[in-house]
């Protein structure tokens, strides 16, 4: 719709400053606590424009645990989160593609009967089977480890009906020439699906990521080993902080750094995300 | 190089039966082609050849060997379909590569056989191109070559010239049968097109509802249809079909009230039965009005330039007919013209079974 009415125009624009405003606001606060000392920040009113502790903040955050808090240093939960969330993210998509290509792709039993166990899991997020999911995790020994923290989380439902359907968008011609050319189930999949599902695959990456990253409460739950806490519910052992009003300057920092790894993957991997989402032309 | 045998092969879908028992044996460096209308079968028995759809019963042998069990990599064939199937995150040179590769043929080797089938077709200039920058005549180009790269003995067309404009496909027809003569690769050729199987086969099986209608070169099918789905499917514009009475003696064939056309063969054992008479438009023509003769009342004049086609009502009951005359000539509607056919060009069909008489 191509239309020229100043007033439409004004008003469209103010009210997307406005919604943006909104949504930014709590985060120049963040910014803004992150820049002050712990001294400012038990001040009223809460400063609204940067100080200029940012980089001993930053020092501080990243290197040495909280006093009297019982978390350890951010830094360490950066990486256990990071490792985390990258385990999860490529564990789904491995195990999606290659049961999304059993089902697409094989003839076998109660291959739609499979296919809807799986659907069917969508409603079964780890927070409704918290408690059998925490007994087998407990059980396998695998509690304050990176794979107790991951493989509850790995298998897929939205991934997999994802594959399939970009899978199902693949021509069978395709097949038929790889099966003529010679290539066998796997060597398809490798040469041919896989590329063809790039762009999906990463789409399907950067959501993982940010799913996995921002997972609170399956971390708080079977990690006790302060090794192991990742930082989003490391914040939160922040504010628990026992005998002292907390410390708002390095918790918004802290903040500040779980925020960041999310941003970047949606920012560098943006281009190949709108593809993915978008793209039907194979 | 290869022969193919195939003896009594049958496709069932279920109970539904699609290919019902075909024999045919196709000889070392054929071209044959097999044709039909959409839903006939032939898709379902090239594939079967092919190995991409199982053969419910019947075998099916390549260069003497029975291949029923064989994958389709293994049967020493290549196919070309009618969407060009090139892979498209790939290359053309890898496209062409790739069957190579996985065969574990040298790079050297690969390179040198990609190069040359690239010059054969011209695609040399296109190598490093992904195919979705070519047109629709390049990447066919792409997919013969993919085939060819691979010597196999066997070469399977799927329709491939359907996906191109008018043009390219007389012109990219030309140049698959030149290939196959130089090469001389036995090969099966599945179209809906008559042009294309009359002009490329050097046989023809027509097919029809997953039976054979008839086996033969083009010339033979033209001149002695064996049945009236044939003798309608071969010819452009369509052979004409019109109901008829056997005359005195099977002598001549009586249209309704007036009209009548003079028989060359010996019918006498047809004297009085309802036929269906075949006429090409091409073997009307115009008659001297002297002679004995038929007429046309003109209804429609189409011009094609080299021809005219001339579609009009026969006899007093009005059948329709077509006449393609040479040359450009004019007709006022309504005119009615006198029209004549040699006695051997009138072909005869058993009202019922459809079986030429």
């Amino acid at each position: 719709m191509i239309e020229n009415r100043p007033i439409i125009t004004f008003l469209s624009h103010l009210f997307l400053i406005f919604g943006i405003l909104i949504i930014a606001f709590p985060i120049w606060i963040t910014f803004v606590a992150a820049t002050h000392d712990a001294v400012r920040m038990v001040q009223i009113p809460l400063p609204l424009l940067p100080g200029d502790q940012f980089f001993e903040n930053l020092k501080e955050t990243l290197t040495r645990g909280m006093k009297g808090a019982s978390a350890p240093p951010v830094g360490f939960m950066l990486l256990n989160s990071l490792i985390m969330a990258m385990m999860i993210a490529v564990g789904k998509i491995a195990i999606s593609l290659l049961s999304a290509f059993a089902i697409v792709y094989f003839r076998f039993p109660f291959r739609m009967a499979f296919f809807w166990m799986i659907f069917i899991t969508l409603m079964l997020p780890v927070e409704v089977r918290i408690l059998p999911t925490f007994e087998v995790v407990a059980n396998l020994g695998m509690l304050n480890s990176y794979w107790g923290l991951s493989i509850p989380l790995i298998a897929s439902a939205t991934a997999t009906f994802m594959f399939r359907q970009v899978f199902l968008t693949i021509p069978d011609e395709l097949l038929e020439a790889a099966r003529i050319d010679g290539a066998g189930p796997l060597r398809f999949f490798r040469d041919i699906l896989i590329p063809l599902s790039r762009t999906n695959i990463a789409a399907l990456f950067v959501i993982l990521f940010i799913y996995g990253w921002n997972q609170y409460l399956w971390p708080l739950l079977i990690t006790t080993d302060q090794s192991m806490y990742t930082v989003v519910m490391g914040i939160k052992q922040m504010l628990d902080a026992a005998e002292q009003s907390p410390d708002w300057h390095l918790i918004m920092m802290t903040s500040l750094l779980a925020m960041l790894p999310p941003v970047l993957v949606v920012v560098l991997m943006q281009s190949l995300f709108v593809k993915g989402l978008t793209e039907t032309e194979k | 190089m290869a022969d193919i045998e195939l003896s009594n092969v049958k496709k069932s879908y279920g109970a539904t039966d699609v290919i019902h028992g075909i024999d045919w044996h196709i000889a070392d460096g054929e071209f044959v082609v097999i044709v039909g209308p959409s839903g006939c079968g032939k898709s379902t028995l090239l594939r079967m050849i092919a190995g991409l759809e199982r053969i419910t019963q019947g075998d099916i042998a390549i260069g003497g060997q029975v291949v029923n069990k064989l994958e389709p990599a293994d049967r020493d064939i290549a196919m070309v379909f009618q969407n060009y199937a090139l892979y498209p995150h790939m290359t053309v040179y890898k496209n062409m590569a790739y069957s190579l590769k996985i065969r574990g043929v040298g790079k050297q080797e690969i390179d040198r056989r990609v190069k040359q089938v690239a010059e054969i077709l011209e695609i040399g200039d296109y190598l490093r191109r992904a195919p979705r920058q070519l047109s629709g005549g390049q990447r066919q180009r792409v997919a013969m070559g993919r085939a060819i790269v691979r010597e196999p003995s066997v070469f399977l067309f799927d329709e491939p010239l359907s996906n191109l404009d008018a043009k390219l496909r007389v012109q990219m027809r030309l140049e698959i049968k030149r290939l196959q003569e130089r090469l001389g690769i036995t090969s099966v050729y599945v179209t809906h097109d008559q042009v294309e199987a009359m002009t490329l086969g050097h046989r023809l099986m027509v097919l029809n509802n997953g039976h054979v209608e008839q086996l033969g070169t083009p010339i033979d099918l033209y001149e002695n249809p064996a049945t009236q789905f044939v003798a309608g499917f071969i010819g452009s514009p369509s052979m004409n079909f019109l109901d008829a009475t056997m005359g005195e003696r099977g002598q001549s064939v009586n249209f309704a009230a007036d009209a009548s056309l003079g028989l060359s063969g010996d019918y006498s054992d047809h004297e009085g039965k309802t036929v269906t008479v075949g006429l090409r438009p091409e073997h009307l023509e115009i008659a001297d009005p002297s002679q004995p003769h038929t007429s046309l009342n003109v209804q429609v004049v189409e011009h094609l330039g080299a021809d005219t086609l001339v579609h009009g009502a026969f006899s007093q009951d009005a059948l329709e007919l077509t006449v393609r005359l040479k040359g450009v000539q004019s007709f006022s509607r309504n005119e009615v013209i006198p029209l004549s056919i040699s006695p051997q060009n009138v072909h005869l069909f058993d009202k019922t079974t459809g079986q030429r008489l």
